[in-house]
C-alpha cells in the first residue's frame, strides 16, 4: 500500500533524511516512491504482510511518523493524479473494497490546498463529488472516526497568476500525525537559560531524530554550551552527556540559569548523565586506538554524538595550549607554578576549523558503537568556488547532508554512520594517515572565518565587478 | 555527574592514556547526592556490555557502596534479577558526585569537581 506524507514546506533538505532515519529507528522498510524538494507531498510504500491486513500497515505508518518534526501527517493514499477526474477514476478503480468499512462510522472531509485556494462553494462541490463512496455515518467536524482529505498541489503564486487548476491532487484517509508542536515545548524564547549560539529547538530536535536518539541510548555532545542538543536527545528518551571547553556555559549563573536548570525545566533531569569541562582535543573520555584488537565493541560507548561546533566567527575556536610558546615562555612557566590553584584558568590557543572537524570524526570513530551515528553542523559559503568540502573518515559512512541557507553563507547538518571494523577499507585508513594539517593564525586555520570577514567575495581574477549591497544576515556562531 | 559517567572518564593527560592505572579516576573527598530516577531496564541492558566492570567495582568500593561481584552479570541475569537491576540503577543512575576531586592513579593529577561538574582542562605543560 502507498502512503502520503504531508511535510511542512520548510527545511526542505532535512525532510527526507529525517523520515529515513525514523524508518531505521522503528525498523520499517520504507521505499520512497515520489518526492521533490518543491512539494510538501511525498509518496512512500510500506511493507504489508497481507493485502487484507491493512490495519497492520497503517500502524507502521503511524509509527513511522510519530516522532517526526518536519512531517505533519501521514495518510492512506486512495488515489492521485494530475487532474480532478483522474483522482476520481483512481479512487473508483482501486479502492471500492475499502469503502464498506467506513459506511457507518463518523467522518469528515477536508481540503488541503498547498499554494492555492478555493471558494467555499467550490469546496462543497468538490467534497460532494465523492458522494459515490456512499458513507452513511454522521458527519462530525470535531474528532470524527475517520478523516478524508483531498490534497491539492498548486504551482507557486497560482492565485495572482490566475492559474485555474492545481498540478497534482491526492485523495487520502488520515492515519497519524507527527510532532510539529514539540519545538514549541523546547522554544528558546521560553527556555530559562540560553546563550548567543544556542541551537533553535526545531533544528536540535531534527538533529536528534537524524542521529537516531531514543530510549535506552547514550548520547554525547562535546560542544554542549547551554545544552540545546543534550535536551533534544533527552526529550526523545536518550541519556545525554555533555562537555564544553568553557565551563561557564554549563554553570551559567550557578543558580537557576544553568544547563541542569534547563533539564529541570523540561522534567528531563533523570536523563542528564553528566556534564564536564573538557577540550575535545584533550578529551578525558576513555577510548582505544582505532584498529585495536578485541570484539570491536568494548571501549566504544556512545550510540550517538550530536554537536554544533564553534565556527570561529562569533565563538572563538580554541583548544588548550599556548599560541606561541617560544615568544611567551612565561605563560607555560606560570602554568606550572599555579595550575593547582582553584581559580587557575588554563591558557588556550586558536585551532584550525578543518583540524577540529577531523578531530570530531576521529573521536566519533573511536567512541561510537557499530552503526552509531554522529551528526554535526558546519558552515560553508554559498559560492560554489568557496564551498567547503564535506569531511570524510574511513570508519564513517556519510549518510546525509542537509543545508540551511542564509544570505551569503549556509550551514550544513552532516550525518555519518560508524562502519563496523570488519567493513572498513584499509586503503582509506592508509591514505588518512598520510596527510597533516598546519597553520597558526585564526584566518589561516579557518577558511570559513576568512571568507566570512572578507564578505564572501570571489577572487578578483575574472575582471572587476562592483560588489552589490546585501541585506543584513544574522551572524553565525 | 552520575557514577555512570565516571565509568567513561580517564585522565586527560596524553601520556597517561597508555597506562591502565589511569582508569578509573579515584574520587577523593567525594560528596555524593542521590536523585530519584525512574528505573530504565532498557538502558542498563544496552550499557552493560560497554561498562568496564572492573573499574565500576573499584569506583563503587571507593564511594562506600556494597561490594559488586567480581564479574559482570550476563544480560539474562540482569533482566531476571530485579534486585540486581535496582542496585545497579541506584549506583549508576541515581548517585551523583557533587563535590570533591578525581585523581589519576598514574600522574596524580587532581581534577576538581564543583557542583557536579568536573574540570578536565589541563595547564599547557601537560597538553
Amino acid at each position: 500500500m502507498e502512503y502520503l506524507i504531508r511535510f511542512s514546506q520548510s527545511h526542505e533538505t532535512f525532510r527526507l533524511p529525517e523520515i529515513q532515519a525514523l524508518a531505521v529507528l522503528e525498523g520499517i522498510e520504507m521505499e520512497v516512491v515520489s518526492y521533490s524538494l518543491d512539494s510538501p507531498f511525498c509518496i512512500v510504500r510500506l511493507p504489508s504482510t497481507s493485502p487484507s491486513d491493512l490495519e497492520a500497515s497503517a500502524n507502521l505508518a503511524r509509527k513511522l511518523i510519530r516522532r517526526s518534526i518536519l512531517a505533519m501527517s501521514i495518510h492512506e493514499l486512495w488515489g492521485h493524479g494530475p487532474s480532478f477526474a483522474s483522482v476520481h477514476s483512481a479512487v473508483k478503480s482501486s479502492t471500492p473494497h475499502l469503502w464498506p468499512q467506513y459506511l457507518t462510522c463518523s467522518f469528515k472531509f477536508t481540503l488541503d490546498s498547498y499554494q492555492g485556494s478555493r471558494t467555499s462553494d467550490q469546496k462543497v462541490a468538490m467534497i460532494n463529488s465523492f458522494s459515490y463512496l456512499g458513507f452513511m455515518g454522521p458527519i462530525k467536524m470535531r474528532h470524527p472516526d475517520q478523516e478524508f482529505t483531498l490534497h491539492e498541489d498548486w504551482p507557486f503564486n497560482s492565485t495572482p497568476l490566475g492559474i485555474p487548476e492545481p498540478k497534482h491532487l491526492y485523495f487520502t484517509r488520515h492515519l497519524g500525525s507527527g510532532m510539529r508542536d514539540l519545538p514549541k515545548k523546547l522554544d528558546l524564547k521560553k527556555r530559562r537559560y540560553i546563550s548567543t549560539t544556542s541551537m533553535d529547538a526545531e533544528l536540535a530536535l531534527i538533529t536528534a531524530n537524524i542521529a537516531l536518539a531514543g530510549p535506552g541510548k547514550l548520547f554525547y555532545d562535546p560542544f554542549c554550551g547551554t545544552g540545546s542538543f543534550p535536551i533534544a536527545v533527552a526529550e526523545f528518551g536518550a541519556v545525554a552527556l555533555g562537555s564544553d571547553i568553557d565551563g561557564r556555559s554549563i554553570r551559567g549563573d550557578e543558580k537557576k540559569k544553568t544547563l541542569k536548570g534547563n533539564f529541570e525545566q523540561y522534567g528531563l533531569l533523570g536523563r542528564l548523565g553528566g556534564t564536564f569541562t573538557a577540550d575535545l582535543t584533550n578529551s578525558p573520555i576513555r577510548r582505544l586506538p582505532l584498529g585495536a584488537p578485541g570484539d570491536g565493541q568494548r571501549g566504544r560507548v556512545f550510540d550517538g554524538i550530536v554537536c554544533d561546533p564553534p565556527y570561529g566567527v562569533r565563538e572563538g575556536l580554541m583548544v588548550l595550549g599556548v599560541r606561541d610558546p617560544e615568544k611567551t615562555p612565561w605563560v607555560e612557566r606560570k602554568g606550572r607554578e599555579m595550575y593547582k590553584q582553584a581559580d587557575f584558568i588554563p591558557p588556550r590557543k586558536p585551532y584550525g576549523f578543518l583540524a577540529m572537524l577531523d578531530d570530531i570524526l576521529q573521536f566519533a570513530a573511536q567512541t561510537l558503537v557499530d552503526n552509531g551515528r554522529v551528526a554535526f553542523w558546519m558552515p560553508t559559503a554559498n559560492d560554489e568556488e568557496q564551498e567547503m568540502p564535506v569531511p570524510s573518515h574511513p570508519y564513517l559512512e556519510t549518510l546525509s547532508v542537509s543545508t540551511q541557507v542564509f544570505n551569503k553563507w549556509s550551514r550544513r547538518l552532516i550525518c555519518y554512520r560508524r562502519i563496523p571494523d570488519k567493513d572498513v577499507d584499509p586503503a582509506a585508513v592508509q591514505a588518512r594517515e598520510e596527510r597533516k594539517l598546519v597553520g597558526k593564525t585564526a584566518d589561516e586555520l579557518n577558511p570559513f572565518r576568512k571568507a566570512y570577514f572578507e564578505g564572501f567575495q570571489t577572487p578578483p581574477a575574472t575582471g572587476t565587478s562592483t560588489p552589490t549591497p546585501v541585506a543584513q544576515t544574522p551572524p553565525p556562531n | 555527574m552520575k557514577v555512570l559517567t565516571l565509568n567513561f572518564l580517564t585522565c586527560a593527560v596524553k601520556s597517561c592514556k597508555s597506562s591502565s592505572d589511569s582508569f578509573p579516576l579515584h574520587p577523593k573527598d567525594a560528596e555524593l547526592a542521590s536523585d530519584d530516577v525512574e528505573v530504565n531496564p532498557e538502558l542498563l541492558v544496552n550499557l552493560l556490555p560497554r561498562l568496564d566492570w572492573k573499574a565500576l567495582k573499584t569506583t563503587s568500593t571507593e564511594l562506600g557502596f556494597p561490594q559488586l561481584p567480581d564479574s559482570p552479570p550476563t544480560i539474562d541475569e540482569l533482566q531476571s534479577d530485579d534486585k540486581l537491576l535496582k542496585d545497579l540503577h541506584s549506583l549508576l543512575m541515581e548517585t551523583n558526585l557533587m563535590e570533591g576531586k578525581l585523581v589519576c592513579g598514574v600522574c596524580g593529577h587532581e581534577y576538581a569537581v564543583r557542583e557536579g561538574i568536573p574540570n578536565f582542562l589541563l595547564p599547557s605543560h601537560l597538553v
